[in-house]
């Protein structure tokens, strides 16, 4: 309260002061580890949305669709980022609270550690009897032979020689557990850096891609694709990716194994690699890896004037089973060749469903076996304007509904037509629609994170770290030569440690040959179970 | 009998043999009236309530129907059954193998099964070692057994695996999942136990009477024995769980090309993680914290179920395919 009283001018250095002190003793608070274990368990509870509500860096169309489903409560969600919690302000500020304890945790014990490293071991009280483990040894025990036997046995020793003639080897061991706590805690620390590299500068694409079809790596060629904030799009590598063969084989109903056979091409060279799921192909640094697959259409579309087109198309699948969805689009459909006129319901569209295995004992359309087995194309057909002209964004797997809406496009079969493969469908104008074939595609990932080898690095790093650091205890060992000629050995836990008698029993019996430790006494049950 | 209906039948051998080495500790638990009513600095605390208490929480030994060396008898058989199941256990997924001809870990029943091994395992090692009475089998046959019955809910006929989980990083990640998930089950049980033999202390010391079922807790060891072999289960658990998750990555960083995702299981996984190395933090934070330590080992185990149930179930996510 005097404080601020005080004039100006005088105060200036106490408000320091005061800040000072504040600022130290919030440090304090921050750096404690009661604030480190209610960050953690905050840490835990703040992640718990990410997995209630869709992420837009997982799926974004999962999140659209949660805003269709609740348009109200969507738009009050967003606003609280729950379909971007792990960038969020409130999980951000969290870890990096947490991150900040970490160093001001870390950074003072790194000096403490260094200075524990090099010190002399404190020497024993002086009535060593007071400490957890005490023995006065009967027999001869020689300096020599004590020597030799801790510093074989990596015990860090400090001699002691008192005027009075008392000797007294102070020893420790066991630094190992704080150097790898150190070192965990900073490997946290140092994945985190490699997470934040990757998120900067890393970039993705996911392409779909037919048999027999190449593409090359720019981002108009891919069907999605993400960069981070640091990547100039237009310095990707360059290489190019064919899709000679895909293989998926089954058992019983279940895929087994899917295999791409792709041939790349880059500025150096090119080569044949076999892609396999859990097997990448790794172009300088670049993976290219294979997430999925799915079939390919093969149909062909003869109209009015007999001209034919054929459509490579893929489709999406919409189950386990394989039953994929899509649709054949022909907007260049039925042009007089010879006076080059159009007619007004032109265009032609088929929405359309493959069945890998169509079954037609059953009344259902779609299969449960995703083999090729017994392929059919279930079919309906449009005519009409497919809506492709208007510069809006289409969707190649869908007819769209908007034009059949406003009558634009006009639904043609009001049952679905199943037709088998060779077979056609034939419209009423007397135009066909022939199903020739089913090929494979596969869905390609390619990703470039140069965080990965980040935070590997710091992940070995954590649990090289780890392991010492729970496993390694820190313990001290005293002996002392007394003027009167009798010896005594005593030992000190600094950890939780249930072996202490028995490792100083062991010392103690190698450094004065003939000790006999004492029988264990009846107390030392940690178990309980003799009570 | 096929391969599978043979690994059918060690597994409910298993059960059967589980259930019995259960009813054998119990009798030892109840019976093997050796031990003084308290525990050392309890008797010394509650003395004056001892008598009217002892009335109370039994019989006197002689008048038992059975007597301490047939309790420990029984005790014996239990540990013999516990191995006898153990080893059907083993066998049953060892034949699941033969018969898939793949790795045993391929969908959340096999998960579960592996899971139940490893307690056993763990609980066996600990009773070897004798770091534990035997007695307390009692509470290590009765969780694993429900773990069992509960795998039973999920059980899924012994099929090929998708090929996204055909990956040996996969085998390392689930294997190590397993142990770190069956090790915590055991230290799981061990923090219950303190907590309730905790409970049954300060009842004593407070005079209050101990009434079914907090009077089963006189028989467990001392509460600081107790909590000290939680941390240490948890002590070598934590470091494979750790090992476990990065596995994982290693593995989605082969199979979908990230290695981290944020997908249901990630965040769970992380989730418990985090809330064990709170544990870890919360035994050194001073004494109140660690008081309440075990309360977060205990939570570190429900999100480790929770990771197991209800995210195969209700979420989904990539790691769904993985079939229920
Ligand atoms: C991301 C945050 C953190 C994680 C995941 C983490 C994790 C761990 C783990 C697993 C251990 C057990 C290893 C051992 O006992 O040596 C541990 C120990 C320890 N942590 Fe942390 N920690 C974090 C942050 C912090 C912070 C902020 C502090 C400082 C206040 C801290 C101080 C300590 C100390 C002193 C130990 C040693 C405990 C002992 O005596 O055994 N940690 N930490």
């Amino acid at each position: 309260m005097t404080a601020t009283l005080a004039p100006p001018p005088r105060s200036k250095p106490k408000a320091a002061n005061r800040f000072r002190a504040f600022a130290r003793r919030w440090w304090h608070q921050l750096t404690s580890m009661r604030t480190a274990l209610l960050l953690l368990l905050a840490l835990a509870l703040a992640a718990i949305p990410g997995s209630t509500f869709p992420q837009r860096t997982i799926s974004a169309v999962d999140v659209a669709n949660y805003y269709d489903e609740h348009p109200d409560l969507a738009p009050w969600l967003d606003r609280l980022w729950a379909f971007d919690v792990y960038t969020s302000p409130w999980f951000s500020a969290i870890y990096l609270l947490l991150m900040i304890s970490l160093a001001g945790c870390i950074v003072p014990r790194l000096g403490v550690h260094w200075k524990a490293l090099r010190a002399k071991v404190p020497d024993a009280p002086k009535r060593m009897s007071i400490l957890p483990y005490h023995r006065v040894v009967a027999v001869e025990a020689n300096q020599s032979m004590a020597r030799a036997v801790l510093k074989q046995r990596r015990w860090r020793t400090t001699v002691r020689e008192a005027e009075d003639g008392t000797v007294t080897f102070a020893a420790e061991k066991g630094h190992l557990r704080e150097t790898g706590n150190l070192l965990f805690h900073t490997s946290i620390i140092f994945m985190l850096v490699g997470v934040a590299v990757g998120s900067l500068m890393s970039w993705y694409g996911n392409r779909i891609l037919s048999e027999d079809k190449a593409y090359c790596n720019n981002l108009q060629q891919y069907d999605e694709y993400g960069l981070g904030a640091w990547v100039d799009e237009t310095s990707l590598p360059r290489f190019c990716l064919t899709l000679n063969d895909f293989d998926a084989q089954f058992t019983n109903g279940g895929p087994t194994a899917y295999d791409a056979d792709v041939a790349y091409e880059t500025a150096d060279g090119s080569g044949d690699y076999g892609l396999e799921v859990n097997h990448p192909l790794n172009i300088d640094g670049t993976n290219v890896f294979l997430i999925g697959h799915g079939y390919t259409a093969v149909v062909t579309y003869t109209d009015r004037y007999g001209q034919t087109q054929t459509l490579h198309q893929e489709l999406l699948a919409m189950d386990a089973a394989m039953n994929s969805e899509g649709a054949f689009k022909f907007p260049d459909a039925n042009v007089d060749p010879e006076t080059g006129r159009v007619d007004a319901d032109a265009e032609v569209g088929f929405d359309a469903i493959l069945v890998p295995t169509y079954d037609d004992a059953t009344a259902m359309l779609l299969g449960t076996d995703p083999e090729l087995n017994n392929p059919v194309l279930a079919l309906t057909a449009y005519t009409g304007d497919l809506g492709l002209a208007d510069g809006q964004p289409e969707s190649v797997y869908a007819i769209n509904e908007a034009q059949v809406a406003s009558g634009n496009l006009e639904r043609v079969n009001d049952q679905v037509e199943v037709i088998g493969l060779g077979d056609a469908m034939t419209l009423p104008d007397g135009t066909t629609l022939t199903f020739d074939g089913v090929e494979q595609y596969a869905v390609l990932q390619v990703r470039h994170d140069p965080g990965r080898p980040v935070v590997l690095a710091g992940a070995i790093l954590l649990l090289g770290g780890l392991l010492p650091a729970l496993a390694v205890r820190r313990r001290r060992f005293w002996i002392r030569w007394n003027p009167d000629g009798t010896v005594e050995t005593a030992g000190l836990n600094r950890n939780d440690y249930d072996g202490l008698d028995e490792e100083c029993d062991e010392l103690t019996a190698a450094i004065a040959p003939g000790y006999e430790p004492p029988p264990a006494s009846d107390s030392d049950d940690p178990t309980g179970s003799q009570q | 009998m096929t391969g599978a209906e043979a690994a059918n039948a060690l597994f409910v051998a298993a059960i059967i043999l589980f259930a019995g080495a259960m009813f054998a500790y119990a009798v030892e638990y109840a019976f093997d009236k050796r031990a003084p009513k308290r525990s050392k600095q309890l008797a010394v605390v509650g003395a004056e309530s001892t008598a009217d208490d002892g009335a109370e929480i039994g019989a006197p030994a002689g008048e038992a129907p059975i007597s301490p060396a047939a309790a420990r008898g029984a005790g014996r058989l239990g540990l013999i059954l516990t191995f006898l199941g153990t080893a059907a256990l083993a066998a049953s997924i060892v034949t699941r193998v033969v018969y898939t001809g793949r790795w045993p870990w391929g969908n959340m029943f096999e998960y579960t099964v592996g899971v139940a091994l490893a307690g056993m395992i763990t609980w066996l090692v600990l009773v070897s070692k004798g770091s534990v009475p035997r007695r307390l089998g009692l509470f290590a046959t009765f969780a694993v057994t429900m773990v069992l019955g509960t795998s039973v809910r999920v059980y899924t006929e012994a099929g090929p695996l998708v090929p996204a989980l055909d990956s040996y990083w996969i085998v390392i990640h689930v294997t190590a999942a397993i142990a770190a998930s069956g090790i915590l089950l055991i230290g799981c049980v061990f923090a219950i136990l303190h907590l309730v033999k905790r409970r049954f202390d300060r009842q004593v010391s407070d005079g209050k009477p101990i009434r079914f079922p907090l009077d089963v807790a006189e028989r467990l060891p001392d509460a600081t024995a107790l909590e000290r072999l939680t941390f240490k289960i948890h002590v070598f658990a934590f470091p494979l769980l750790t090992f476990g998750i990065f596995a994982g990555a290693v593995w989605a960083d082969l199979a979908w090309g990230r290695y981290w995702n944020w997908d249901p299981k990630e965040v769970w996984a992380f989730i418990a993680w985090v809330v064990y190395a709170a544990y870890l933090h919360a035994r050194v934070s001073g004494r109140s914290a660690k008081a309440n330590a075990p309360w977060i080992a205990i939570l570190g185990y429900a999100v480790m179920l929770f990771n197991l149930t209800a995210v195969n179930l209700v979420f989904g996510g990539l790691h769904s395919y993985a079939g229920v």
